[in-house]
Order: structure tokens, then C-alpha cells, then sequence
């Protein structure tokens, strides 16, 4: 029933997950420069703050108070929606992340289906950006895009079917507590289910050594090189959170989600999937990037071969 | 390479679109512009527009003393400003008849080589980071050229710029202490090449990203005289310090990495190789260092005899060649800079046609070319 209630509540939920997303992006972006910095010898930024932990605060400052520049010659209204194409589905999938037992926002009945049907629209808001800027790069950035996600997703969701086949259900909260003897990791046809999703939600988040579509030495900036100021930051923030939303979605899907002994449950959760943030990192930083044929010909050769293996082979233990 | 064409395909109408590729873009090494002609990803040809860093160095050099024009050589490439301070002196020198030092010599030796290797060193980074390897290795190799730029800082004061050899010697010797610090270096440096062998060398996506793109074939090379290391990634033996031995290189043992493929990987490899050798050149140079005064007592205004020389070193990216006419005075007449750049991008359009875009930047780093010496 729709009261006053409810809608104080829904509020105030909204607002702590929006916070939550702005923090955690923002401490993302500083962990990111800070983890690079360290690989490469450097001290990163040291400024703003200790250890330059108010670093990316200053540039969301500076992002904000920075003049909106609009190109002539751009689809005036595909151009200005794109960066919300791009930023707000990864926002709506914060709904179905459990972070402990009680603080999840609506345990929907089909929690994992959800999330890898509203990420799927960033693609949408990519593709928008590249095509509405009238520029050759865009362009090229987001057709690349287009297709990566879009071939990435069939190995993602083979991976995610089967975990979904081990609990028998699609709500998030129940595969957290099938975990509960043990970690979904520890089934071998499941950690190979883990490195598949973990391989192609590096593609969908577009990093390297998979981030062809705004591959900085071929394309200057891909998709949104004419995008500055705040509708830049749109895109950055969109970045950072779905980098967390699949880091997330593979705790809880493979590492047990927010159980654990002693640490409270939150902790547990926020300490998985920030772990599996650093691994994301550390690859980005220690690799090459691959060329988009090269890719392409991985996810249909290689890839969802081995998902739809990995599928039959479960299959086969679970009637067994 | 012409590119097959499936049956289905030919009646699909479809337009091939043109893309400027610099001078503004972050990996066409300076001011380098490419205008491609693409057809979806695919490269189907290109046009190279270069003078975008024209500075009429040769021309400058008709108003300017012998001495004068030593530190405008630094700026022509000025990734290895000691190898082409080194080519002019030396063109000097011919031409004057002069004979230098022989601790001058091998001073000139140990700076040529370190400066070689500084300059390979951004060369592998600058490559690497074009392959998208995010920076990691350009500053794997910067933390190592920043050991050789103190060295330098210590020779000669200064760090990009040398201005450090002299018509008849180097600017000042040798001081106290150095030869430690280089051979700390070399021990140094030798440990790190394991590191960018581990880091990049074998690494599955490097190899897919550079094996067999972008083979340059051997007689195509000698055709658009590409020379230096791309030269020899292609299977020819040609090393001017062997061939031609100027200065004291005929009394050091090293070898000339020569692969036989001569793509992308390989010129890469030469790279990695040549520190190498360098490494092993310094080590015998500061072993031999004789006693002396390296430094230059015959004053500063040359007036050479009138007539011509043409002298050709081997600086890290190939043949640098000096030619220097005199009519008696004390400003060269004319003065030709033969850079080894210049050849090594004429090579571009038949080596990207038909590549990927992403291919097209992994090939331009490869082949190591710096502005400030095609543009002069």
C-alpha cells in the first residue's frame, strides 16, 4: 500500500544507495590511480588530503563548475541523453545487490536476470554517445562497443546460468544462502564458470586489456571524446560503478556473497568484492590491449564454446 | 595486399571514410600526420603529411659557426641528442683533418652507447603504451633512462639536451667517480631487461598484438632504405659500427642482433637486444678508458678548407649521415642532414594498408621514428 511511509522510505533508500554509489565510485577512481601509481613506481596523487584521498572529491568539484560544452554539428537531444543511458542502469541494479542479510533494497524473485538485463542498456547510452558527437573516433569507439558487449553477453549470462542451475533460483538473496557450507568457487565446473564470467565482464565494463572501444592510442578517447564536464563525469562514474556491480555480482554469485565468520556481513561483502576490484586493477595495469578482430574471434571461438561445455558438464552432475 | 572480397559483399553498397590521424593524437609520436582512408576498420590507403616541426635547421646552419651549430643538432633528434652531437662533430672533423684525443674517443663512446640506450628505452615504452598496455611499462623503462639522465646530468649539466661533444674532443672530461656509477648502471640495467622480458616480451596478448603485423620484407627494406635497427629486424646485417668502424669500435667485441622475420615482434626484440650489446660496449669502453685530456684546445672559429665531406654514423635509429660543403669560411656553405627517420616513415604506406586501425599505431611504434629529425 503507497503511504507516506513508504514513500519517506523509498527516499531515503534512494538517497543512501545514490551516496553509496558516489562514494564508492570516487574512492574507486583515487584506488585505481593509487594502485596504478604503485605498480608503476610512482607515489600517485599525494596532495589533496591524506595520501590524496580527497584527490577525485577535487575533480568531481572541478568536473562540476567546468563550463558544458556542446559541438556544433551533434544529434542535440541523443548527445545530452547518453551519458544517462550510460549512468543510470548501472545505478537501477543496486536494487538487487545484497550487502548483508536484511540490507538488500527488494529481493526480486528474478534478482540475477535483472541485473544482467538493465546493465545491458549501457551499451545503449555508448552507442548513443558515439554516434550522436559527429566524430569519426565516436564513432569508430562505439561500434566497437556495440559489438564487444553484445557478443560478451552470451558467455556472461552461459556462466551465470550455470550457477543459477547449482541454487534453482534467480533471486540473488537465495544463491547467497545456498553458499552457505561452502563457496561456489570451490565446484571446479564452477570456478571455471567464474574465470569465464570474470573474462567477460572485464569486456562489458570495457577495460583493458579489453577496452577497445575507447582504446586512448587509436582513438583518442572512443565514445566520449567531445563529452566534457559534468556529462564526462556521467560516463567515469558509470564506469566505476559497473566495474563494482560486476565485481559484486561475482562475490555473490561465486564467493559466498556477505557470508563469513566474525566480520559482520557488510564487511564481508564490501571486503570480497573490493578484492576482486584489486584484481580487476591489477590486470588493467599489467597488460596490453587486444585488437577488436582478435577479441571478437575469442568470445565466439573460444569462449562461448567452453561456457556452453561448462553448461552440459553441469548439467550432467546436477540429473546424475 | 589486396583484400578478398566475398561474393555477398560486392553488391552491399558501402563508402570508405577518410580520418585524420594527428597532428594532434596521442600516439603519432609528435606531430606526425596520417590521413587514412578507411573502409569500416580496415586501412585501404594512406597519405603521410609530415612538416608540422619544420625549423629550417638546414638553413640555419649556413649562419651559424662550426661551434654554433652543435647545440641545434641536439634538437633534431632529441631523444639521442649525444648520437647526432656525435655525427656533426665528427663530419667536422673530417673535414678539417682533425684527429682527437683518444680518451676523447672513448668518452664519446660510453656517452654514444648510454645515450643508445636511453633511447631504445622509450622506444620499447612508447611502443608498449601504443599497444594499450596503459603506461606501465614507459615507466618501467623511464625509471631506468632516469639513472642514465643523471649520469648525463653529472658528464655534462645537462639532461635532453647534451650540447657535450666538441669539434676536437668533449666539452669536459670524465669527473670523479662516474665510471662507479656506470658500471652500478650496467649491473642495473641488466637485471631490468629480465623484467621487460617478463613483463612483455612472451606475453600472450603482445604476441598476438605483434607477430606477423606489419612484415617488412628484406628487399622492400633495402628499397625505401630503411635502416638501424628496423633494417636489421628484417634480416639484414648492416651495422655502420661494424661496417664502418668510426671512432674507437673496431677495438670493442659485440655482436649485431639481426632477426629474420622483420615484424613488429622482431623489431621490438632488436631493441631489447641491443641494450644488450650496448651495455657490453660500455663496460669494455670503461675498461679501456685511457688517461688524457679529452677536452679541446683548439679554440672555437673553424675555418675548414673549402670543399665537401659526407660522414655517416649509426645513431639508434639508424644511419644519420652529415654532408657539409665549405668555401674556405668560417660558416659551412651548405649542410645536409641525412636522417634515418625520414627513410624509416617512407616506409608507412605500404606497410598499413590493408591492417587494422589498432594496427596502424602498433606499427608506427614499432618503427621508432622521431619528429624533430624528419621534420629538421
Amino acid at each position: 500500500m503507497f503511504t507516506l511511509l513508504n514513500l519517506i522510505t523509498m527516499l531515503v533508500v534512494g538517497a543512501m544507495i545514490l551516496g553509496f554509489i558516489a562514494g564508492s565510485s570516487m574512492f574507486l577512481i583515487w584506488g585505481e590511480r593509487k594502485v596504478s601509481a604503485r605498480i608503476q613506481s610512482r607515489l600517485g596523487p599525494m596532495r589533496v588530503g591524506w595520501q590524496g584521498l580527497l584527490q577525485s572529491v577535487a575533480d568531481a568539484i572541478k568536473l562540476l563548475l567546468k563550463e558544458d560544452i556542446m559541438p556544433t554539428g551533434v544529434d542535440k537531444w541523443v548527445w545530452q541523453l547518453a551519458p544517462f543511458f550510460a549512468a543510470v542502469p548501472s545505478v537501477m541494479a543496486f536494487v538487487v545487490i545484497p550487502f548483508g542479510k536484511n540490507l538488500i533494497v527488494k529481493d526480486l524473485n528474478v534478482g540475477i536476470l535483472y541485473i544482467t538485463s538493465i546493465t545491458s542498456i549501457c551499451v545503449l547510452g555508448i552507442f548513443m554517445a558515439g554516434w550522436s558527437s559527429n566524430n569519426k573516433y565516436s564513432l569508430l569507439g562505439g561500434i566497437r562497443s556495440a559489438a564487444q558487449i553484445i557478443s560478451y553477453e552470451v558467455p556472461l549470462i552461459l556462466s551465470i546460468i550455470t550457477v543459477v542451475m547449482f541454487t534453482g533460483s534467480l533471486s540473488m538473496q537465495k544463491i547467497v544462502e545456498e553458499q552457505s557450507k561452502y563457496w561456489f568457487i570451490l565446484r571446479p565446473n564452477l570456478a571455471v564458470a567464474f574465470l569465464i564470467y570474470m573474462i567477460s565482464a572485464l569486456a562489458e565494463v570495457n577495460r583493458t586489456p579489453f577496452d577497445i572501444p575507447e582504446a586512448e592510442s587509436e582513438l583518442v578517447a572512443g565514445y566520449h571524446t567531445e563529452y566534457s564536464g559534468i556529462r564526462f563525469a556521467m560516463f567515469f562514474v558509470a564506469e566505476y560503478t559497473n566495474l563494482f556491480i560486476i565485481s559484486a555480482v561475482a562475490a555473490t554469485l561465486f564467493l559466498g556473497g556477505w557470508q563469513g565468520p566474525v566480520l559482520p556481513p557488510v564487511l564481508w561483502f564490501l571486503l570480497k568484492t573490493y578484492g576482486i576490484v584489486f584484481i580487476l586493477m591489477w590486470v588493467r595495469w599489467s597488460f596490453p590491449r587486444v585488437r577488436v578482430d582478435q577479441l571478437m574471434s575469442f568470445t565466439w571461438k573460444v569462449l562461448t564454446p567452453i561456457a556452453f561445455l561448462n553448461l552440459i558438464i553441469s548439467g550432467w552432475i546436477l540429473v546424475r | 595486399m589486396e583484400l578478398p572480397v566475398r561474393e555477398e559483399e560486392k553488391n552491399i553498397h558501402s563508402e570508405e571514410c577518410y580520418m585524420n590521424m594527428g597532428p594532434q593524437h596521442p600516439s603519432t609520436h609528435g606531430v606526425l600526420h596520417l590521413e587514412l582512408k578507411l573502409d569500416g576498420e580496415v586501412v585501404v590507403d594512406s597519405i603521410v603529411h609530415i612538416g608540422y616541426l619544420h625549423r629550417s635547421m638546414e638553413k640555419i646552419a649556413e649562419n651559424r659557426t662550426y661551434t654554433q651549430f652543435i647545440p641545434f643538432t641536439d634538437r633534431l633528434d632529441y631523444v639521442s641528442a649525444m648520437n647526432n652531437n656525435l655525427g656533426y662533430c665528427l663530419a667536422v672533423e673530417k673535414l678539417m683533418n682533425m684527429d682527437v684525443p683518444l680518451r676523447a674517443k672513448y668518452i664519446r663512446v660510453i656517452a654514444a652507447e648510454l645515450n643508445r640506450i636511453a633511447s631504445h628505452l622509450i622506444a620499447i615504452g612508447s611502443f608498449a603504451q601504443d599497444l594499450g598496455a596503459l603506461a606501465t611499462p614507459l615507466f618501467y623503462c623511464f625509471r631506468e633512462r632516469e639513472l642514465i639522465l643523471d649520469i648525463f646530468d653529472e658528464i655534462c649539466g645537462n639532461r635532453l639536451t647534451y650540447n657535450y661533444m666538441r669539434i676536437g674532443g668533449v666539452q669536459f672530461d670524465l669527473p670523479d667517480g662516474i665510471d662507479k656509477k656506470i658500471q652500478d648502471f650496467i649491473k642495473c640495467m641488466r637485471s631490468r631487461i629480465k623484467e621487460y622480458i617478463d613483463l612483455l616480451s612472451y606475453n600472450v596478448i603482445f604476441l598476438a598484438r605483434t607477430k606477423d603485423i606489419g612484415v617488412l620484407l628484406k628487399d622492400k627494406a633495402v628499397n625505401y632504405s630503411v635502416t638501424g635497427p628496423n633494417l636489421r629486424a628484417s634480416g639484414v646485417r648492416c651495422d655502420l659500427r661494424k661496417d664502418e668502424p668510426y671512432l674507437v669500435y673496431d677495438k670493442f667485441q659485440f655482436d649485431i642482433p639481426v632477426a629474420d622475420k622483420g615484424d613488429v615482434w622482431d623489431r621490438y626484440n632488436i631493441r631489447i637486444q641491443e641494450i644488450e650489446q650496448s651495455l657490453r660496449i660500455i663496460e669494455q669502453a670503461l675498461a679501456g678508458l685511457p688517461e688524457g685530456n679529452p677536452t679541446v684546445k683548439v679554440g672555437r672559429i673553424h675555418k675548414p678548407p673549402a670543399g665537401e665531406v659526407y660522414l655517416r654514423t649509426e645513431s639508434p635509429r639508424g644511419e644519420l649521415g652529415f654532408y657539409i660543403v665549405s668555401d674556405g669560411s668560417e660558416y659551412p656553405y651548405r649542410l645536409k642532414i641525412r636522417a634515418p627517420s625520414f627513410s624509416n616513415l617512407a616506409v608507412i604506406p605500404e606497410l598499413i594498408r590493408g591492417v587494422k586501425m589498432a594496427d596502424v599505431v602498433s606499427i608506427l611504434g614499432s618503427l621508432d621514428i622521431v619528429m624533430g629529425e624528419i621534420d629538421r
